[in-house]
């Protein structure tokens, strides 16, 4: 791993993004004893409009704590796109929810393309963790940390009742992400 | 066994640290971006039997901390900007009625309303000089979830042991960001509780400093009937406008901190050893510091950094040192020039001292501190 | 035989600072004398003041007493209570004190509920800074920062009270020094925040700026504005005119902050 992976998930308040980064920031410093820093937009920001959760992870303590050029950029809304998906290194990787961002953003990065909440609606049969399954996704995606620890991490965090449910989200984006990549 | 582990923001390793300190009392009011602390104390407290209340402002939340102190609570009380001008008159109240609290300060732009989302650091000097009167200070700056954590914990050791109001000041990046927190176990911290008296009630005076510079504080219902003033106060308690007790309670209670500083004075230094440009940083900015040191090294710079744990009392000596060691101290602070006053004060002139200030809301970022070495050298 | 004052005096503490003709040291007295009926003790008893005259009689008693800054006193005794509520806490001081600059605090310590005991000492005006008009200043009267006439409505320190939630609220005068121990002891006795607000004279800021020849007159307006709750019930809005209730003025039975604060420790425990 690099000595330093930046990861930003963006989308719309409510989406459950600051959670998937959180459950991404337990994956690597709890689970792999990595070191991790989660920040999130707060305020005015986080409400109704674009919202976002960034992650920092490293081997090596982390000193400036917030993202500069992000490794890997998730974008689950278009107004997300057009706001957070413009900050990714070259040779970097944006996801997209296919069908909220029809105005693909372009530049020197890989995108891959899912309906993440479609996905999450009609595959998993609920909407509401649309977030964990773009956490699979671009865990699948970034290889930042490993499957197994990603799915400690996520059901470190749900109740009890919800764990299959959540087990299942996390295991459809991972595939679809997997497959996705397959075909390119 | 393994020890307790846990991802969680910086208000809330603040709320842990007070509660590994034995914290028992918590009084607030609602203000951005400090608010996690109360929240954390509002559920954690009453499980352990403390007390959590929610004040009609923040001058009547150090008014509760003090009240509560008084009867031997060990008491919190976190806030931001326009929360923390308010705290100012109290704050004076407990430097001279010497009460031990912790006041956390959540550091947001400012004057005024300013931008309650946003980091500053705009509240360095009114942690030292906010409140009217002489009096001493003893403020910390850490910089990680896990310093918070601890440092909260020194906190409220210091407050203890010198029986006065001590203040965090964090700032929102610090205290919204999210870190892994080893969690200390039972014993593996010192907790230092306050002096009790070892006289009897009858011989008890609460401001008697015979047998040392912080005098021992005796708790409201423990069988010592005390009297507790803000107005200038002889040893036994009562008000005195005699010009030589006043004279002398004043410089004792500067003393009791001027005279300890070794015990509260905590800094770290990186790379300093060969050091030719010297950052001077504290909070969330000593992380861009620290990298931009790393960056600077990489090129060939002796680059390095200086970081004050304790910013009040001033580390006067250690910077007067640097300050002939180094060609240049620069300074990033998200202020228009607070700390870098000091720094100026202590160098007199013996070495460029530069500044980069930044109050828009967004933090100090690595590629700023270089450039600026660069421009110095 | 006299009365026992001197068991809660502090020793060498007197004399007091307030001046001749001043009630504040009736209600002292008064107050002493609730403490006693009530058989407090007094290394369990806090007496918290603000700032201003009434504000220095905590420094006379012997008790755990603590003198705080203009206002606060309220806000100081609600952390006193909370954090030791096996504590019997009193909270005394005035007008300008509790209902200017500690307003916020005095009626959030109503609402609350919490089990204190607020004693206001009602003079109508600041006294230790010379004079000031106070929100209790007669609207058209003379004080320092008024000598064309008082501009201001008051307030009604005892409907302030009920109005914000306090349980027990009760009024007296320090003409009517018989009835002062009666009334705080009751307050003290009753769970929940009880207010008693005693009218007082200040002679030296007030007195002379408005006409009152006398200490004596002062004293003999407390004695004919004063109408008993009960007497008052029997007469006419006419007769009730630029009259003031005395007695108890409101009583009610409503959960006490502190008890509540203990089901709260309760659910957190799961108990």
């Amino acid at each position: 791993m690099a000595q330093r992976y930046e990861i930003r998930f963006s989308g719309a308040g409510g989406q459950g993004l600051i959670t998937a980064g959180i459950i991404l920031a337990e994956a690597a410093s709890i689970v792999e004893s990595k070191y991790a820093v989660q920040s999130q937009s707060y305020g005015p920001e986080a409400r109704g409009g674009a919202s976002k959760s960034e992650v920092i992870i490293s081997d090596e303590p982390i000193d400036y704590p917030k993202a500069t050029i992000v490794d890997a950029c998730l974008a689950m809304t278009q107004v997300a796109a057009d706001k957070y998906a413009n900050g990714i290194k070259p040779g970097g990787v944006l996801l997209i929810d296919s069908d909220f961002v029809k105005n693909v953003p372009q530049g020197d990065f890989k995108v891959v393309q899912i309906p993440i909440m479609r996905t999450a609606k009609e595959d998993v049969g609920r909407e509401i963790v649309a977030n964990v399954v773009a956490l699979g996704a671009m865990i699948a995606l970034t290889d930042v940390v490993s499957r197994e620890a990603g799915e400690k991490a996520v059901l470190a965090k749900v109740p009890e009742a919800f764990i299959d449910l959540n087990k299942k989200a996390y295991s459809i984006g991972f595939e679809k992400v997997k497959e996705a990549l397959a075909q390119q | 066994m393994a020890k307790k582990v846990a991802l969680m923001q910086g208000n809330e390793a603040c709320a842990q640290g007070a509660l590994y300190a034995g914290c028992d009392f918590f009084a607030g009011y609602p203000i951005t971006p400090s608010t996690e602390v109360a929240e954390v104390l509002s559920i954690e407290l009453p499980k352990i039997g403390g007390k959590f209340i929610q004040m009609e402002d923040e001058i009547g939340a150090t008014a509760a901390l003090i009240g509560a102190a008084l009867t031997g609570a060990k008491a919190l009380d976190s806030t931001s900007g326009p929360g923390m001008s308010l705290k100012q008159e109290l704050l004076g109240y407990a430097c001279i009625a010497e009460i031990p609290c912790v006041i956390v300060n959540v550091q947001r732009g400012g004057p005024s309303t300013g931008m309650p989302t946003g980091p500053g650091q705009s509240d360095m000097q009114q942690a030292m000089w906010g409140t009217h009167g002489d009096h001493a200070a003893i403020v910390l700056t850490p910089a990680s979830c896990q310093e918070i954590y601890e440092e909260t914990v020194r906190a409220f050791n210091l407050a203890e042991k010198y029986r006065m109001p001590v203040q965090i000041q964090l700032d929102e990046i610090c205290a919204h960001m999210r870190e892994r927190v080893t969690l200390a176990e039972p014993g593996e911290l010192e907790i230092i509780n306050r002096e009790k008296p070892s006289v009897s009630p009858a011989d008890y005076k609460p401001y008697d400093a015979t047998k040392g510079m912080v005098p021992p504080l005796a708790t409201y219902g423990s069988g010592y009937r005390f009297h507790v003033t803000g107005l200038n106060k002889a040893a036994d308690g009562f008000p005195t406008t005699k010009a030589e007790l006043v004279d002398a309670e004043e410089r004792r209670q500067i003393d009791k901190v001027m005279f300890n500083l070794a015990d509260i004075q905590k800094n770290e230094e990186y790379l300093l050893d060969d050091a030719e440009v010297i950052l001077f940083a504290y909070g969330s900015t000593s992380r861009s510091a620290r990298y931009a040191v790393n960056e600077l090294r990489k090129e060939g710079v002796k680059a390095g950094m200086f970081r004050p744990l304790t910013m009040w009392p001033f580390p006067d000596d250690r910077v007067a040192e640097l300050s002939k060691q180094a060609k240049a101290i620069v300074c990033p602070e998200m202020n228009l020039g607070q700390m870098v006053r000091e720094v100026q004060r202590v160098a007199q002139g013996r070495c460029t001292v530069a500044h980069i200030g930044r109050v828009d809301g967004e933090p100090i970022n690595p590629g700023q501190i270089i450039d600026k070495v660069k421009e110095v050298l | 035989m006299a009365y026992d004052y001197e068991k809660s005096i502090r020793p060498g503490k007197l004399p007091h600072i307030w001046c001749p003709g001043c009630g504040h040291g009736i209600i002292m007295k008064g107050l002493i004398r609730a403490m006693d009926t009530c058989n407090l003790d007094r290394n369990n008893t806090a007496v918290v003041s603000g700032i201003g005259c009434a504000s220095r009689l905590p420094g006379y008693l012997d008790a755990c007493t603590l003198h705080t800054a203009h206002g606060r006193a309220a806000a100081f005794a609600t952390g006193v209570k909370m954090a030791k509520p096996e504590m019997t806490v009193l909270v005394v001081g005035g007008d300008g004190d509790g209902t200017a600059i500690g307003g916020n605090h005095f009626i959030h310590a109503c609402r609350r509920n919490i089990d204190m005991t607020y004693i206001i000492m009602n003079n109508s005006i600041y006294g230790m800074t010379g004079g000031q008009f106070s929100p209790c200043t007669p609207t058209g009267a003379l004080a320092s920062t008024t000598v064309y006439g008082n501009p201001d409505p008051t307030f009604d320190i005892a409907k302030l009270a009920i109005g914000a939630g306090a349980t027990f609220v009760a009024r007296g005068t320090a003409y009517h020094a018989a009835q002062i121990d009666k009334l705080i002891a009751e307050g003290i006795q009753h769970k929940g925040l009880a207010v008693i607000e005693i009218l007082d004279d200040c002679p030296t800021t007030y007195g002379r700026r408005n006409k009152f020849r006398s200490v004596i007159d002062m004293m003999k307006r407390l004695k004919d504005i004063a109408v008993p709750v009960a007497a008052a019930a029997k007469m006419t809005p006419e007769q009730l005119e630029g009259k003031v209730l005395t007695g108890v003025l409101h009583k009610e039975e409503r959960p006490e902050y502190t008890e509540q604060y203990a089901e709260v420790i309760k659910r957190a425990q799961g108990v």
